[in-house]
């Protein structure tokens, strides 16, 4: 039984991020939304609270997952007046990625997207370490991995096979 | 939603019928590759055909449901998806054109994608909010479907002598739906001049330029006849776009309503 909701807006403000912020990409479940820089903000208006999320792919299928688990989160913190508010501008880019994200995605196995990254980077040489033993020896295999996010490439150092997050 | 197996009518405003367009070659393009799943060459390019797939299925989503929002008629992107006939489709032919061999796939890929990278990068710059920042999401994601095409028709050009001949044959075939691509009607370019709609007609040089490097690297040659295909911007489409839509609308047509 939860007790004791917060009737000042800042104070219910503050519960919805800190539940809001527990939630995880269910594909990669060391990184939470507030990592992956899909949780943009939360607005409290009449007790009610707006949750503002933003997608990471266009066609990523764990944003559905991300926005009912959000929804979840803040049931069990005991809000129950919840929606959930799908904003595209601005476009989400690997960019917004904390410094603790990519520190977290690297000891997961994952090599992290470069800052600042993109297009340019897109049609040149990539290099990317190796998150395992940090060999820059390391080649692409392809450039869709498991899922839409990752790229699969191959340590000449280690000879694992390791995701790449590709830059976006 | 009510339970019918009626199709929708559309309102005929300039915006909607844009957006539609963009929406339905996403969609038509996403399910032929979708098609390919568990049947391509090889693992990889399994999972780069549903990959790419995916991405395309979800710029429709994002369009349709923009579409929704304009009409304003209480419909979702279901709506768009399931419930409009053939003719109702306003996609380009190239994308319904069936996956064929390997390198007919590819080749088609390519051929749209080298249009959709400059086409959704023009956007990003719309007047109209919503358009741009799907575009933001759209043009990254098309970059990374250009390169994985470009680099497929360069290796099957100048690969063995049957990969060659089967890429060449793919361009042959679908070279007359390629101009298409660069239409625009009356209503279309209302909106070009109000720097809402991008002008396919501008990017006709850029694509020449891509087209002709890779075909080029490939040693593939580029047709040289100049009649060109049309039809699928007034929902004049080829036989295979009904046989498509059976498959993709099955289960609405038959369980009206059907949700998850």
């Amino acid at each position: 039984m939860v007790t004791g909701i917060p009737s000042s807006p800042e104070e219910l403000s503050h519960l919805a991020w800190r539940a809001a912020a527990q939630v995880v990409d269910p594909e990669i479940p060391v990184l939470t939304i507030v990592d992956l820089g899909v949780l943009r903000g939360i607005d409290v208006k009449h007790g009610r609270v707006e949750v503002t999320i933003t997608p990471t792919y266009s066609g990523c299928p764990a944003m559905n997952v991300i926005a009912l688990e959000i929804e979840a989160a803040l049931r069990r913190a005991g809000i129950a007046e919840v929606s959930i508010r799908t904003v595209l501008s601005p476009a989400w880019t690997t960019d917004w990625l904390t410094e603790d994200g990519r520190r977290k995605l690297r000891e997961f196995g994952i090599a992290p997207p470069k800052p600042g990254g993109g297009r340019r980077l897109l049609f040149g040489q990539e290099t990317v370490a190796c998150p395992r033993c940090g060999s820059a020896d390391t080649h692409l295999l392809s450039q869709f991995g498991s899922t839409p996010c990752k790229a699969l490439w191959r340590c000449g150092a280690c000879q694992e096979p390791f995701d790449y997050f590709k830059c976006h | 939603m009510s339970l019918t197996t009626t199709s929708i009518k559309i309102a005929q405003t300039p915006i909607v019928l844009y957006v539609l367009r963009r929406a339905d070659d996403a969609l038509i393009l996403g399910h032929r590759l979708s098609e390919w799943c568990g049947h391509a060459p090889m693992l990889e390019e399994d999972m780069a055909l549903s990959n790419i797939g995916l991405d395309l299925i979800g710029q429709a989503r994002l369009l349709y449901t923009y579409v929704a929002e304009l009409e304003g008629a209480g419909r979702d992107e279901d709506s768009y998806a399931y419930l409009r006939d053939a003719p109702q489709y306003r996609n380009l032919l190239l994308v319904e054109q069936p996956n064929g061999d390997f390198a007919m796939t590819i080749v088609r890929q390519f051929f749209y994608s080298a249009f959709a990278d400059p086409y959704w990068r023009a956007m990003t710059a719309s007047k109209d909010a919503t358009l741009a920042a799907i575009a933001a999401k759209a043009e990254k994601e098309s970059a990374y479907h250009l390169r994985h095409a470009s680099e497929w028709v360069i290796r099957l050009g100048d690969g063995t002598e049957e990969s060659q001949a089967r890429a060449q044959a793919a361009v042959d075939e679908l070279w007359a739906f390629t101009g298409e691509l660069f239409e625009a009607d009356e209503a279309e370019r209302e909106l070009i001049k109000e720097a809402v709609a991008v002008d396919p007609a501008s990017l006709r040089g850029a694509w020449s330029k891509m087209m002709g490097a890779v075909i080029r690297e490939a040693t593939l040659k580029a047709p040289s006849s100049s009649w060109m295909q049309t039809g699928g911007r007034g929902g004049r489409h080829s036989e295979h776009l009904g046989h498509l839509l059976s498959e993709l609308q099955y289960l609405q047509r038959t369980y009206p309503g059907a949700r998850w």
